[in-house]
């Protein structure tokens, strides 16, 4: 009993709730209700007269024995899972029941992602782009989450959900261009590769200082709650991310603001080379957000249908109800942290084949698809075929298209040029046309 | 838990000692035990006449061309300018620590009720929340005016506004930006603020392109130049010398104005010696000025820079141009210092102008001490020597 109520007490915000059911239900029933039931914390009402604490800084009973409550890791938040590894369904009340067309649009985009990914590793390692992040082993984590939002809602990424704006369309030239930062870049090629953008599909730019896209995520969650446009936003951030302050700042802000916004946590179980036992002592990410205030959950990230069902309710009760949540995809980083990273320094290639050959998001997907009739090898050799003909398309455009013109390193500053900037960007010009050999003046536009 | 407790009485009690001298009810509302460490600290006397021998507030004459006026201090010309954008802008809300109830410096009195508890609101104490907030505010095209308790207290939002506000327009092509973003915070020294109450961190974010950073002198400057930045497309920082939230009175438009930002004001026109400043220091130089003229028959322009970035060059180098002299004054650490700044595009510029070494006046390099504070600050016995020394070279 006491164990119980400890571990309510860890997860829950809704001691009452907890106590009613607690002796009557096994705790992981009872981890499920402390999320469900969880209701907004308002100050109490100061009242003298009841046999209770009155402190207005938690809504509690008073106990009579020392008890610390007792983390429980070993045991954690269970992960939600609507297929097998064989892409069976699980429990049939929870499969979407998505079309053909929907599934076959969800295979297509994280194999066109894969297909990109390892087009651009390749281009890396040849030294005809700086830099790359692949998306290996995550990408149902994207397109299952993505599917799930309206194309409206707002994206905060950290910068391996190139699946997000894969599924809504951004074109394979605009992804080439930013790796390039060739004149066709939206970005006008000041950023590193992989730091993509669109205004145009409602997805942040991306930048490279962890977890800071967090509490602007929260702020502009606000802004669209205020708007009333049935809008959310989404935020996605690594497990190593989640150690950041900022993170700390964007949960507790949303959950006080009320702000309807879904917090997705990729848990790949690495930050670069750091183990999740450096990381954290909890359980993982997803037992922190009741600390919030903020209803939470764990998901299959390799199974794109639990992360597309998980998604789906969360946006849906966070625009219903302004209230942020927070989704814990559990996943496997299988590619190295980036091109500038071996990662056979840190871990075991076994451990990586595990996860590329026996749990795959892609495979899983194809295993449904299969058993349905709806993919064959024969579609899966001409659609790899096609993928890989209009990426690199797609690649050659990009690499032969000039850089953009170097005024473009002077612009955006400020909305307006600045009278000193001006001036930077006279000397600039005044010195290349002096010493023009010496500058790479033929690969940049005129 | 406790340290954030422990803040925020310190706060409390400090803006409380800074207001003190004038009765307000809202000041019991901060509660008995701010009462009590504001009355431990029982030299309320000398600490009014620290600050009246530091500087003496000049107002500006009277602005005619924007309407009817009214007497107001700067924390009220604040919450005018205030008032005024969430009058005029749907989309604007103000946040930060305490803002709700009208602000530890009373800069927000009243807005809530007036428009609302969505557009007026606190935030958790959490600095790098606030900035980030704000910034996902401004992305999503809504105006964001952030309020930091203290500018000694930005630091944990530096990252947020260096890393991220200054350049979001720029990394992104111009398809995002946070240009609606203003952050404001009182800043400077207040007699007896000590480490913590007391800074003056413009420098910090000068070295950042992409803010704009602006400091007025007196309630008409602060209404117009805060309209400024928060009508300005790109994010902006503005100081508040919250020694002069009540100290300074002056009649102030009761309509929105704009006084337009990277610009200089030349408050006293003269032909020996440039004096360049900012905030309070402003009040110094006048006075310094007019002692320069009496003690020493020298002639000084002062120059109220009010822009920190991007700033007025041309002003400055003009009036150097012709004086051929120039004293820059701050409160903030010399090393660093923006006076550093200003004194090196000068010389640059007008090199063979110049008749003298440019002078420096500013605080040690030290922390901002608490007792020593008055041998700490450039005050006007500094920067009359100082002139002195530049004449006679």
């Amino acid at each position: 009993m006491a164990a119980v109520r400890s571990m309510s007490k860890m997860y829950g915000l809704c001691f009452h709730a907890v106590r009613q059911t607690a002796g009557l239900k096994a705790s992981g029933l009872l981890q499920h209700r402390a999320f469900r039931a969880t209701v907004v914390h308002q100050q109490q009402p100061f009242d003298s007269s009841l046999e209770k604490p009155q402190f207005p800084g938690a809504s509690a009973e008073f106990v009579d024995h020392l008890e610390f409550i007792q983390p429980n890791v070993i045991s954690g938040i269970p992960v939600y899972r609507v297929m097998d590894r064989q892409g069976n369904i699980i429990n049939p009340s929870e499969d979407p029941q998505l079309s053909k067309e929907t599934v076959l649009n969800f295979y297509q985009k994280m194999t066109l992602l894969n297909t990109m990914d390892r087009i651009l590793y390749e281009s890396q390692r040849q030294g005809r782009i700086s830099f790359y992040m692949t998306n290996y082993g995550e990408e149902g984590t994207h397109v299952g989450s993505a599917a799930a939002l309206d194309p409206s809602d707002i994206v905060f990424g950290q910068y391996r959900e190139a699946g997000v704006l894969m599924y809504r369309g951004f074109p394979l030239d605009l992804f080439m261009a930013q790796c390039y930062a060739n004149a066709d870049d939206l970005g006008k090629g000041r950023q590193m590769p992989v730091h993509y953008g669109s205004k145009d599909l409602n997805f942040v730019t991306i930048s490279s200082p962890l977890a800071t896209q967090i509490p602007q995520a929260a702020g502009a969650a606000y802004a669209v709650k205020r708007e009333n446009m049935n809008r959310a936003v989404i935020c996605y951030f690594g497990e190593g991310a989640a150690s950041e302050g900022d993170a700390h700042a964007g949960f507790n802000f949303s959950a006080t603001l009320e702000c309807p916004l879904i917090f997705f946590c990729r848990n790949n179980g690495y930050a670069i080379s750091t183990p999740t036992n450096e990381q954290y002592r909890g359980d993982g990410i997803a037992a922190r957000g009741p600390g919030y205030g903020m209803l939470s959950i764990r998901v299959d990230g390799n199974d794109v249908f639990a992360v597309y069902n998980a998604t789906k309710e969360a946006r849906r009760r966070a625009v219903a109800e302004n209230q942020p949540f927070l989704i814990e995809a559990m996943t496997y980083r299988i590619g190295h942290h980036s091109t500038s990273d071996d990662s056979s320094a840190y871990r075991s290639v076994d451990e990586v084949n595990y996860w590329d050959k026996q749990d795959h998001p892609i495979s899983r997907l194809r295993h449904y698809m299969t058993a349905r009739s709806w993919w064959s090898e024969d579609d899966e050799r001409s659609w790899r075929k096609q993928s890989r003909k209009t990426v690199m398309e797609a690649f050659e455009k990009a690499e032969r298209r000039q850089k953009p013109n170097p005024e473009l390193l002077f612009t955006d500053v400020y909305q307006e040029m600045t009278p000193n900037l001006n001036k930077q960007r006279e000397s600039m010009w005044r010195h290349i046309q002096q010493y023009k050999e010496h500058y790479p003046m033929d690969l940049y536009d005129k | 838990m406790m340290a954030a407790a422990a803040r925020f009485f310190i706060r409390g009690a400090n803006s409380k000692l800074s207001i003190s001298g004038v009765a307000a009810g809202a000041q019991s509302s901060l509660g008995a035990s701010l009462l009590k460490l504001s009355a431990s600290c029982n030299s309320r006397t000398k600490t009014q006449r620290r600050h009246v021998a530091h500087f003496t507030f000049q107002p500006d004459p009277v602005p005619t061309q924007y309407g009817p006026t009214q007497k107001m201090n700067l924390f009220q010309s604040v919450t005018s300018a205030l008032d005024n954008t969430l009058a005029n802008d749907p989309t604007a809300v103000i946040f930060g620590e305490d803002v709700a109830f009208g602000g530890v410096f009373r800069c927000t009195v009243g807005l809530r009720d007036k428009y609302g508890k969505d557009r007026v609101f606190n935030t958790p104490l959490c600095e790098q929340g606030i900035v980030g907030f704000g910034i996902g505010v401004a992305v999503a095209g809504a105006t964001a005016i952030a309020e930091i308790q203290f500018a000694d207290y930005i630091f944990p939002a530096f990252d947020q506004i260096v890393n991220e506000a200054a350049k979001y327009r720029y990394r992104s092509g111009n398809l995002f930006d946070c240009g609606n973003l203003t952050i404001r915070a009182p800043w400077g020294c207040v007699g007896h603020g000590s480490l913590y109450h007391s800074q003056s961190p413009e420098a910090f974010f000068a070295h950042c392109p992409g803010l704009k950073i602006v400091i007025p002198r007196g309630p008409v400057q602060a209404k117009g130049l805060l309209l400024s930045c928060i009508a300005d497309k790109n994010p902006c920082i503005f100081f508040e010398p919250k020694i002069l939230y009540r100290a300074a009175v002056e009649q102030v438009p009761v309509e929105a104005y704009t006084i337009p930002l990277s610009q200089a004001d030349i408050l006293e026109e003269g032909s020996d010696v440039t004096l360049v400043a900012w905030g309070t220091q402003i009040h110094v130089m006048r006075e310094v000025a007019n002692m320069a003229q009496e003690k020493l028959g020298v002639s000084c322009e002062v120059i109220d820079l009010q822009t920190i970035l991007p700033w007025d060059v041309e002003t400055v180098c003009k009036s150097v141009a012709k004086t051929g002299r120039l004293l820059i004054s701050h409160e903030a650490p010399i090393t660093g210092g923006f006076a550093a700044e200003i004194s090196s595009t000068v010389q640059e510029e007008c090199f063979l102008n110049l008749e003298a070494p440019i002078s420096r006046v500013c605080g040690y390099d030290t922390p901002f001490p608490h007792i020593f504070e008055p041998f700490y600050i450039p005050d006007k016995w500094k920067c009359f020597d100082a002139i002195k020394r530049m004449i006679n070279y």
